[in-house]
């Protein structure tokens, strides 16, 4: 079958128009804005287990520690994960204290593309860290009918 | 309906250690982008809270969107210092509210 240049660019536009929309990394920022309130974040700390290889989207473990002491004096007190390309950025924020002991949690996620992952701590002295994880879908989160 | 969650603690946990806490909650979490068979597009319903308390105290609590994977898993430390009861309540869109509860036992 002899594939000319115009069909693959109607292809490629037609796969374009029937996904849905999706978040950018311009709506992540300003989320990402709002959870800090303005602080800027610094890179570190903060560990985040993702697989880089995801085969399916749709339920991703994600695992995120946060070096801590957690006592009355130090500790975390928010944690926030968000993605640059799901149809909303926000995934989750988990509210820790003292009483955690240590600031380890963990959930299953979804991934509607390949995109990137932050994730965010919030100490009590007003600091912020930071990292993030690239992380390649094959099968995506079914965002669309099915 | 009828919702289903498991809340698991240690069974051997002592004093002082840091032990983990896990939620699972049968839910289906529709995000609300799905459009049916018909083309109807699906309404959200999700779960948008989850608060676990240690006899009255909030120790843990999350607020969860709709990239939260259907079936909600939630994992988390607690510093075990006596025995008592931990309560989880999740709540979300529709307005429904659930409970479910764990004995920690915690050896001195």
């Amino acid at each position: 079958m002899a594939v000319d240049r115009r069909s693959t660019v109607i292809a490629c536009f037609g796969t374009l128009l029937l996904r849905p929309a999706l978040a950018t990394p311009e709506t992540m920022r300003s989320a990402i804005n709002l959870f800090t309130q303005g602080r800027t974040p610094r890179d570190g700390r903060v560990t985040l287990e993702i697989s880089p290889l995801v085969e399916n989207g749709n339920a991703v473990p994600v695992g995120v520690s946060v070096q801590s002491a957690m006592t009355a004096v130090e500790h975390v007190q928010r944690i926030a994960l968000f993605t640059s390309l799901n149809p909303q950025p926000e995934v989750a924020v988990f509210y820790l204290g003292p009483h955690n002991g240590a600031a380890v949690v963990a959930t299953r996620m979804r991934l509607a593309t390949s995109q990137t992952v932050v994730v965010l701590a919030v100490m009590n002295d007003g600091s912020v860290w930071q990292t993030r994880s690239d992380v390649l879908v094959t099968l995506a989160a079914c965002v669309e009918g099915g | 309906m009828a919702t289903r969650a498991l809340l698991t603690v240690p069974t051997a946990a002592r004093r002082g250690d840091v032990i983990t806490i896990r939620l699972l909650i049968q839910h289906s979490m529709e995000t609300g982008y799905r459009t049916s068979s018909d083309g109807q597009r699906l309404q959200r319903d999700i779960i948008r809270r989850v608060e676990c308390r240690f006899d009255g105290e909030l120790v843990f609590a999350a607020d969860t969107f709709a990239a939260i994977a259907a079936n909600p898993y939630l994992a988390f430390s607690l510093l075990a210092t006596r025995s008592g009861v931990l309560t989880a309540t999740w709540s979300g869109d529709n307005g429904f509210a659930h409970t479910e509860s764990a004995v920690l036992t915690v050896a001195a």
